[in-house]
This record gives C-alpha cells, structure tokens and sequence, in this order.
C-alpha cells in the first residue's frame, strides 16, 4: 500500500523534473489542459507523461519476467534475458542498422527509421525465443534450456560482432546509442500498443501465480501436486518474452532492472509467496525505473544520461548494501 | 485376517522397473506382485543399488514401468489426470526444497494446491485440513518459523505434514530417515507408525533402518537381487528373508533380537 503511495510520488517528481523547469502547479494544469502557457502544456502531455508511462511499464514489466525467470529455472541469476530475447532483439536491430549498409545509401536512409527498429527488435527476440521454446519441448530438463538460451545469447552476439567489423563508425555509433536504451521516444499511439503487449503479458503471468508457488518445491513436486509443468512452463516463458520482447523493443535493452528488482523486493518483503511478490515486484519496479529515470535527465540541464548505465549504477549498490546489511540471501 | 479387496490401496502385477534408452534396456527389478492394504505402515528396504528408489520412482508415477501394472484404488495408475492423481497419492521426496525462504505453515498449506482454486485462496476447509496436519505431526510451535531456520528433523516433518495435508490415501516417502540422528529416524517411522492408525492412510516408505522396520511396519518389502517379497516383518524372519538382503560375508541377521551383527571372523 504505501508502495503505492511512493509510486505516485515518483510519478509526480519524474514529471515534474526536466531540461526546462515547470512550477508544480503548471505541471498539474498541464495534465488536465488547463495551463495558459502552450509550451509547457506540449512538453508535460507529449512528452514527459508518456516518457513517465513508459517508465512505470517498463520497470514494473522487467522485474516481473525477471522473477518469473528466477522461480522457473531455480537460479538467482537468471533474469528476463537468460532465454536470448535481449540478444535476439540486438540482432534484429544490428542487421537493421549495421547490415544496411549493404542495401546502399538511399535504402538505408529509409530503413532505419524508428518502426524498423521497433519491428526488427520484436522480430529478432521472437526468433531467437521460439528457437529456444522448439529446443525446449524435446528437453525435459528446465536446466538444459537455461542453457540452451544462453548458447543462442553466444551465438547471436559473435554475429553482432561480425556485423560490426563491417561497419562504418556512424552505423556503429547508432547502434551503441540503440543499446544504451530510452524511455523518452514514445508517441502515445506506440504506448498504446505498448501497454495493450504488456497487459497480455501481465494476464498470462497472473493466471500462473498459483504455478509458480508450486514450482517453489521443485518439479517433481509440483508434478506430483498435479500441475501441468510442460503447459505451466510455456505460459511462463511466453508472458516473459512477452513482456521482456516489448519492452526491449521499445526501450531497447535495459539491463539489471529484471536480475536486481525481484531480488530488491525479496529482501524487504522477506517472503517467496508469488502472491504478494508479484504486485510488490511490479510496484517497486516502476518505482525503481521512475527515479533511474529522473536522475538519468540530469535535471535542468540539457544532457540527458544513457538510462541502462543509470540503472547499474543505481541498482547494483542496492543489491550490494541489502545483502551485507541482511547477511543472508533471501531466495 | 482376510483381506477385503475393495481394502487394497495399490497393487501391481507382474511389474518390471528399470530404465529404457534407444539404445537398450535395463531392467533392474521384474515379476514384482505387491498389494498394500489400507491403513497400513509399510517399509520397503533392500541394499544399496538394488532399486528402491526406481520402484518408489514407478510406483509414485515419476518413472513408467518397463511392463506389467499398477492399479491405483483398482483403476490403472496410467488412467489417472495428473489432478485426479494428486488426490490420491501425495509424496515425500529426496529432493531439496528449491526456495527455503516459505514459512512451515506456507509449505504445509501447499498441500492443498489439487483443491484450491485458480489462484491458490485457502477456504476455512483448507486451512481447517492444514492445521490438523501439523497438529499431527507436532509442528504447532513451528508454524511461523522459516524453512531455513529448521533442522534436518524438523524439515522431514513439515514434509510430512505437506503430504499429510494432500488428503490422499496413500503416502509414499523415498528415504525419510536419511540424514537425521538415531533418535530422528526412530521419531519419524514412529510417527508414521501413528498416522496410519489415526487417518488410516496407507503410507509406504524406503528405508535403510532395517531394525526399526521390523519393530514398526505392518507389512514390509524386501528387494534382493533375485525377487521381490512382501508380507508381514515376522513371517519374513521366519522365512529367513533378511540373510539374503546382503552378502553374507560381513554381517548375518540375528533371529532372536531382529537386528543384523557383524560377523566374528
């Protein structure tokens, strides 16, 4: 509850803070269209709510495949990514931005725009996952296809790397920015899709809740409790590359929200029930990614800072000071 | 005593365990005609290797079978929905819990994931059940505590009591009494020994503490290399069963006390 209450806070400060500075008051007014100054009612509805939207599903949509990942494969370090979506969305978009080159000058002009990355980035994750979920149906072990989304992760990053080789500084540079990952280039019509990707990632993974507490005693438990593993784990899978897929898509690859968040919440939470760990993932993600995200704008200056560098940055000593402070690893 | 039998939980027929790959098959155990009654403790025991854990395996539908049948409450355990199976037969495995971080009355009420609802609520019912089970097994000051924060002892008896609070009428334990201390082993087989009388669930566990055993169960099955006998520990005694459970080098079974001693050389 009072996590929702912090949100809401953040929300507000995220809003509110920016290269040009808004009283408060004018920020409200702007939400509901009543502000007499044009400008700043364009730059509060175009572009800092929709920004502050994108935070709050990302951060809450990352920590939730990050969790969902953890309790399937039983390892603390696995993340929304071990099954290759982040590295299949890098592929799409490296053979969009750095394999252009090879179409020639005009094509490219007109490939690379921000649809095609968006396109090529979905496309790429969704792949490289359903080569991971075709392997996977003929293993039986969870383990092996941790492993094998990790191997597709090797492969399709030696194939960036060639591309690369190839490349012109400029395409290079591109790419590099894509990687940093942004929040801030949404129109509310992409945030439409967005969100609409998002709830149905959301509703596969409540309708597996009672799974995933089950998968908390280990598979032959969970199967002797009569669970469907193979059909509770494809639902799994699916809402995490869903979620994960879009997200990645959209904001490019933000990295350790998904591994540091669920972590984060075991802490304070101090329990492992999906019921309760779910919602307070979710929230402190958002809240997480809010704040990241308010730093990352360098408030009142023009510079804005790569938002994946921010999220280590900030993320990485949490993790640090809540297992020296607890002593223990809550998993 | 004649046996009723719409009273037999589990039988099989000419049951064949091992392990089937493309390239061959490895039987470990055949021709195996077991019928458990209900209500009854009993204890399967064999040495080392010799497949007990394979026909615990088998029997608690992880592993198939090779050949032959298993007939769960009359109806072949193949037909059974894997929710239908959870009501009928619960376990207590080897395996490590993966997350210890659930508090004992958290673990327990697991238990009751075959009847909850899509989303896992408890009703007064479940929790009613839940609590009984850790009545039982003598778990009341424990209900809050974490699983990490528990001993050996302790954690083999929340198993209990998740597999208790299963409701089924049978409850199969692989190996209950490893790793814990003489006492312990002596308090969970004891404490089996109660449940079937009090629930009169039929509970079938392995087990390497032959002597205690011989002392508790109602009925035990011992696997040798060459067969597969079930019936009651004192005809097996008679029946000399115990010294062809291991080499006869070493150690030899004492009639008399029921209990193995090393051999004088």
């Amino acid at each position: 509850m009072s996590l929702a209450i912090i949100l809401l806070l953040c929300f507000l400060m995220n809003i509110s803070l920016g290269s040009v500075s808004i009283p408060l008051k004018s920020i409200f007014n702007s939400i509901i269209g009543t502000s007499d100054n044009e400008s700043w009612q364009y730059i509060v509805q175009n572009y800092r709510l929709p920004k502050a939207f994108t935070a709050i599903l990302v951060g809450s949509g990352l920590g939730i495949s990050g969790l969902l990942m953890q309790t399937l494969f039983r390892n603390p370090l696995a993340g929304p990514f071990v099954l290759g979506i982040s590295s299949g969305a890098s592929l799409g978009v490296a053979l969009v931005i750095l394999g252009s080159g090879l179409f020639g000058a005009t094509f490219s002009a007109l490939l690379i725009s921000k649809w095609s990355i968006v396109i090529a980035a979905s496309l790429g994750s969704f792949l490289v996952l359903l080569a991971v979920l075709l392997v996977s149906s003929k293993v039986r072990d969870t383990m092996a296809i941790l492993i094998i989304g990790l191997m597709f992760g090797s492969i399709t990053a030696a194939v960036v790397s060639v591309l690369s080789y190839f490349s012109s500084a400029e395409q290079l540079q591109q790419y590099i920015f894509w990687g940093f990952g942004s929040l801030g280039n949404l129109s509310w019509n992409e945030l439409f899709i967005f969100f609409g990707i998002y709830c149905i990632g959301i509703l596969l993974t409540i309708i597996s809740i009672k799974a995933l507490n089950t998968f908390l005693l280990g598979e032959n438990y969970a199967k002797s409790l009569g669970l469907n593993i193979k059909q509770s784990r494809l639902i799994i899978i699916l809402a995490t590359s869903l979620l994960a897929g879009t997200i990645t898509a959209f904001a490019g690859p933000i990295a350790f929200i998904g591994l540091a968040i669920p972590h984060i919440t075991r802490q304070i939470f101090n329990t492992s029930n999906h019921k309760i760990l779910l919602p307070a993932v979710a929230l402190l993600g958002a809240v997480i990614m809010l704040i990241c995200d308010s730093i990352a704008q360098l408030p009142t200056s023009d510079y804005t800072l790569p938002i994946n560098a921010i999220t280590s940055l900030i993320g990485a000593p949490v993790v640090v000071w809540l297992l020296v402070r607890q002593r223990k690893m809550v998993f | 005593m004649a046996k009723n039998k719409t009273h037999i939980i589990l039988n099989t027929q000419e049951l064949s365990i091992g392990y089937r790959s493309k390239k061959r098959t490895s039987i470990i155990a055949d021709t195996i005609n077991l019928e458990l009654t209900k209500g009854e403790l009993i204890g399967l025991v064999g040495a080392n290797g010799i497949g007990k854990s394979t026909l615990i395996r088998t029997l608690s539908n992880i592993q198939q079978p090779l050949a032959g049948n298993i007939d769960l409450n009359g109806k072949p355990l193949t037909n059974y929905a894997g929710l239908e199976l959870a009501k009928t037969m619960s376990l207590v495995l080897t395996e490590q819990l993966m997350s210890k971080n659930l508090s004992v009355f958290e673990l327990i009420a697991l238990g009751r994931q075959p009847y909850t609802n899509w989303v896992g609520n408890l009703t007064k019912t479940d929790i009613a059940i839940i609590n009984k089970a850790i009545a039982q097994t003598h778990l009341s000051e424990l209900k809050d505590r974490k699983s990490f924060e528990l001993s050996d002892g302790q954690l083999q008896k929340v198993m209990i009591a998740r597999a208790l609070a299963q409701d089924t009428d049978l409850i199969i334990l692989d190996e209950p009494t490893t790793h814990l201390d003489m006492y312990h082993k002596a308090y969970i087989l004891k404490l089996l020994q109660q449940l079937t009388k009090d629930t009169n669930k039929t509970i079938l566990f392995s087990s390497h503490e032959i002597d205690l055993a011989i002392q508790l169960c109602d009925t035990m099955i011992v696997m040798t290399k060459d067969k597969v006998v079930a019936d009651s520990p004192c005809k097996l005694i008679s029946k000399g069963i115990f010294n062809t459970l291991f080499p006869e080098d070493l150690i030899g079974f004492d009639d008399e006390t029921g209990r193995f001693r090393v051999k004088k050389s």
